[in-house]
């Protein structure tokens, strides 16, 4: 098998225009539009370029990640699904491969915010660097695996709205698009959606942990109750066609 | 490798398998063994793309027991062994046309040359085409040659040809007859009557749910008296000729006489051993079609 799908895969998302404009594109024309506004002002301690750098790389992970949902959609309306199952593949390599290449995307996503938060004077020791890429992998998790359940619940045409929802909403709720939640109970609650501790990641410039162990377990969490889900969506899927 | 020979490629027993209130497949018993090319014939709802994908493992019977090679169906496919062009694919998108064959190929153990196959489907003429832009015949090969490049050692083809002309029909079963060795098992589904005289040597007939016949193109048509003799024998008696054993139905028109039989060889050689006048014989089978209407309405009430 080798790793031709994987990158196959790759190359089938990257020849989609539209996701290639919503996932690298339009990050990055928010980033400098937010960023050349104040590059001095800060966000919960942390400089306006480094904060929106991560937070519009989230944005592309996001969208990069729960696009695994229309795509997975598209390609059980065409027959490839079953198509897949008549080979000896097995279907984990089928979700693994999607989930590769989606991460590949955000990889891609977060190389084009880190050099445009470089030339906007983000600066970070290269262990900070590689703590901050760790902790945005890993709290992207969950939303791969999010992509994957709804592509097995959703129809392709359906797909738009939801995905844009989606994704919208939790870049909104962790902070995106700037601190929504104040202080009191709501940050409290937003604290506990993953894309939080997504965004979080970029706090790595104040010292110490940017997550807490309450950051790691609402991403494992997170990931463990999608999982569940997707489990039973696809099982519930797969018996009915 | 010993029990892949013995046992049947595909081995179904006592499959029942309803949606809903609708009994898709009643009881269908089958066995194919290694090497026969089967066609799988019936109307539009007899059950014959329910009772494919109950063999492949893509849906649980209600009741019954699915082999493949002796194996549950998802082993079988997990070895390679299965290739499949199932009616409802289209060409995944975002790739081309060669790239969607060299990943086809990527995914089973021992893949046929992809140049190879793409030239012998006719699909090398536009190997760098996005399999977005293909035409209907284009994407017909396509599939094609992504069920051919794993080299299956069973393939399965749900109406293989329904979405091309006459044409594109013959090339298709041209291509087929050359790509896939003797050794392997073909099934297909079809409602094309002169497909499945063409080129299965085995037709199983699917109405309502239920096998109604089961045998080669020629027995099929056999068993409802439907190959017909003309000779020209003049001086004979209806009544005589009716009296042979074969023999369904007799009529005379002028010195020629039209035999329907429902076994012209038994009934040629009494003809030949009773009548030294007996010229101009002439043997024509009647058409799939005809058997086909004959069984199935057999079978409708």
């Amino acid at each position: 098998m080798g790793l031709i799908y994987v990158r196959y895969e790759l190359l089938r998302t990257l020849r989609n225009r539209r996701f290639v404009v919503f996932s690298f594109v339009f990050p990055l024309v928010l980033y400098l539009a937010f960023t050349s506004a104040d590059r001095h002002a800060k966000l919960g301690g942390v400089p306006f370029p480094l904060y929106y750098m991560i937070a519009m790389a989230g944005f592309g992970a996001l969208i990069a990640a729960i696009s695994i949902g229309p795509r997975i959609s598209a390609e059980r309306q065409m027959g490839w699904t079953r198509q897949m199952r008549l080979t000896p593949l097995p279907t984990w390599y089928y979700f693994a491969a999607k989930i590769v290449a989606g991460y590949m995307v955000a990889c891609l996503t977060l190389i084009i915010l880190y050099i445009a938060g470089l030339a906007f004077g983000v600066h970070l020791s290269a262990i900070n660097w590689l703590v901050m890429t760790a902790l945005f992998l890993v709290g992207l998790l969950p939303f791969t695996i999010l992509g994957v359940m709804i592509g097995h619940l959703l129809k392709p045409d359906s797909m738009g709205p939801v995905t844009g929802g989606v994704s919208t909403l939790f870049l909104l709720i962790g902070g995106g698009f700037g601190n929504i939640g104040g202080d009191g109970l709501l940050h409290k609650i937003f604290e506990l959606i993953p894309s939080y501790w997504l965004i979080r990641a970029g706090a790595v410039s104040l010292g110490g942990s940017p997550w807490t162990l309450e950051g790691w377990l609402v991403i494992v969490l997170w990931t463990a109750a999608f999982a569940f889900l997707a489990r039973l969506v696809y099982l519930h899927d797969t018996a009915r066609v | 490798m010993k029990t892949m020979q013995e046992s049947p490629a595909i081995g179904l027993r006592q499959i029942t398998k309803a949606f809903g209130a609708v009994a898709a497949v009643k009881g269908v018993d089958l066995s194919i063994q290694p090497g026969e090319t089967v066609a799988l014939l019936g109307p539009n709802g007899a059950g014959k793309t329910t009772t494919l994908d109950i063999a492949l493992g893509l849906i649980h019977p209600d009741r019954g027991e699915v082999e493949l090679f002796g194996m549950a169906p998802a082993r079988a496919i997990a070895a390679g062994l299965v290739g499949g062009m199932l009616q409802t694919g289209t060409p995944l998108n975002y790739l081309r046309v060669r790239e969607l064959i060299e990943l086809m190929a990527s995914f089973y153990p021992n893949p046929a040359s992809v140049d190879e196959v793409l030239k012998r489907t006719g699909c090398d003429q536009f190997q760098r085409q996005l399999t977005t832009g293909l035409s209907g015949g284009q994407a017909q090969r396509v599939r094609f040659a992504a069920a051919l490049v794993g080299d299956p050692e069973l393939l399965v083809l749900d109406e293989p040809t329904a979405a091309i002309d006459v044409e594109g029909r013959r090339e298709f079963w041209r291509a087929m007859r050359e790509l896939v060795e003797d050794r392997k098992t073909v099934v297909f589904a079809t409602h094309y009557l002169e497909e499945a005289d063409a080129y299965a040597d085995r037709v199983v007939l699917m109405a309502n749910g239920r096998i109604v016949a089961d045998g080669t193109p020629g027995q099929i048509k056999a068993r409802v008296g439907s190959r017909t003799i003309r000779a020209t024998l003049p001086d004979v008696e209806l009544s005589d000729l009716l009296g042979f054993d074969g023999v369904v139905n007799a009529e005379r028109h002028g010195p020629s006489v039209i035999l329907t039989c429902s076994n012209s060889d038994q009934v040629l050689y009494q003809l030949l051993a009773s009548y030294r006048t007996l010229t101009d014989i002439e043997v024509t089978g009647g058409s799939l079609e005809e058997a086909f209407v004959e069984l199935t309405r057999e079978d409708g009430n």
